[in-house]
């Protein structure tokens, strides 16, 4: 997450203190992700090194100096909000590489391996329901964040359920490594196969 | 204690080497208050678990009870009693009488259980109310959007002295706000002291429910734990 953009995006309003964006910054994120004082500075320091922001006053560094954005800084906003963000490379996801793994280890069942994870996923899920039962009702930027949350999660549990009946479907097919069955070769393009792997 | 139990429930349908398991020694407690979703793909039994639970079907073993009562020592009429009086069902597709409105759709389980229409209606109308569905009583459910039919369902429901609640993929056929409504819906009413079975195979619907059973092939695999408080979530978040 950029916090200098979250900065920028709180100085468009119109000048502020140090402490003040921390505290506004928490609440505008349904203070889902806390922000340290240290890490407000620094990155103040550096938005005012690069032009984008300006000390208000000659105050000392601290809770009292103000910033405000500059015409700069405020081009610089605009531009970040209307780039989307790089979803091109799919990621190294953790739990894909473990259920691939655990298609191949002897004496694991792949499907117990998916229910574990899954059952973990619903859990974690189920607390952020509870937030948003107890107070995203009352709280627009803290439901939005629950909601990507739990969004999220819920396709990470599709797609276990989606693998967990491929799998299936493999197996009566004798389709998985190890089986007597016929195999299909590995007939995609490499494109395809590099998926995922950095350059 | 246990509203609605399950114990070593089985259900077979055909003979030989046509027969199919559809359920195997399912066990499920339901406390009056608490909401439960069994969780699957289609074809694992989930619905017929929910049918039996709601005694519209017999299992081939074991035994189910609501409300302490043994739905094997009941007659066909005692259980068909019982349903009007102490179980409501929802259904994705809502399944309101067309031709009746909003309203009527509500009052009709207590007039077959011989209340009077007036206070029928009177007890209709509160629901509605309760519901945010006050001026839609007079509604005709072709007039109603899906989200609200959902909701005349939920109050045909609950409406009187329900003490269960079955589910069958209450919001499947709605977006996420109104599936989400769907789910505040079932959670107050629990909160209310209804018992409610939700199945499902939508993990955002399954996680407003304090207990999660996953049911594969008929068998009850796995459940989650008893949830942790959500303010785990806060404190440990990274920058």
């Amino acid at each position: 997450m950029s916090v200098k953009h979250a900065l920028l995006a709180l100085l468009s309003e119109g000048p502020k203190y140090g402490l003040q964006l921390r505290q506004e910054f928490e609440a505008g994120t349904g203070e889902v992700w806390p922000l340290n004082v240290g890490q407000v500075y620094t990155t103040l320091q550096r938005l005012e090194r690069d032009g984008l922001i300006r000390s208000e006053d000659d105050a000392p560094d601290g809770p009292q100096k103000g910033f405000g954005i500059t015409a700069t800084g405020e081009e610089e906003l605009d531009r970040w909000l209307h780039t989307p963000p790089d979803l091109s490379q799919p990621p190294r996801d953790e739990l894909v590489i473990k259920v691939l793994i655990a298609l191949r280890v002897p004496g694991v069942d792949v499907h117990e391996v998916i229910q574990s994870h899954r059952r973990y996923l619903i859990e974690l899920m189920q607390q952020w329901t509870r937030l948003k039962e107890d107070e995203a009702h009352f709280d627009v930027s803290f439901a939005l964040v629950v909601d990507a949350e739990l969004f999220r999660l819920d396709s990470v549990v599709r797609w276990l359920d989606a693998a967990d009946g491929r799998l299936k479907r493999a197996e009566s097919e004798k389709l998985l490594p190890g089986s007597a069955g016929p195999r299909s070769e590995p007939g995609l393009p490499k494109m395809r196969r590099r998926v995922g792997v950095p350059r | 204690m246990s509203f609605l139990e399950l114990h070593d429930v089985s259900k077979t349908y055909g003979d030989g080497p046509s027969q199919v398991h559809a359920l195997a020694h399912i066990n499920l407690e339901v406390e009056a208050g608490s909401l439960v979703a069994v969780m699957g793909p289609s074809g694992s039994g989930k619905s017929t678990l929910l049918t039996i639970a709601g005694s519209l079907e017999d299992p081939s073993r074991g035994e189910v009870m609501i409300g302490g009562a043994a739905l094997s020592h009941l007659s066909r009429d005692d259980k068909a009693r019982l349903r009007r009086r102490s179980i409501g069902f929802v259904f994705q597709d809502f399944n309101l009488l067309p031709g009746l409105t909003a309203a009527e759709n509500v009052s009709l389980p207590l007039e077959l259980d011989g209340s009077r229409s007036s206070k029928a209606h009177a007890m209709a109308m509160q629901m509605l109310d309760e519901l945010g569905l006050a001026d839609r009583g007079g509604a005709f459910p072709d007039e109603l959007s899906g989200g609200e039919r959902q909701r005349v369902a939920i109050a045909r429901a609950i409406v009187g002295e329900r003490r269960l609640l079955l589910a069958d993929e209450p919001s499947g056929a709605l977006d996420s706000a109104n599936g989400e409504a769907v789910m505040r819906m079932v959670v107050a009413a629990c909160r209310n002291g209804v018992a409610a079975v939700v199945v499902t195979h939508d993990a955002q619907l399954a996680s407003w429910a304090d207990r999660v059973m996953f049911i594969r092939d008929g068998h009850m695999v796995d459940q989650t734990s008893q949830p942790i408080g959500p303010e785990s979530l806060l404190a440990g978040s990274s920058q």
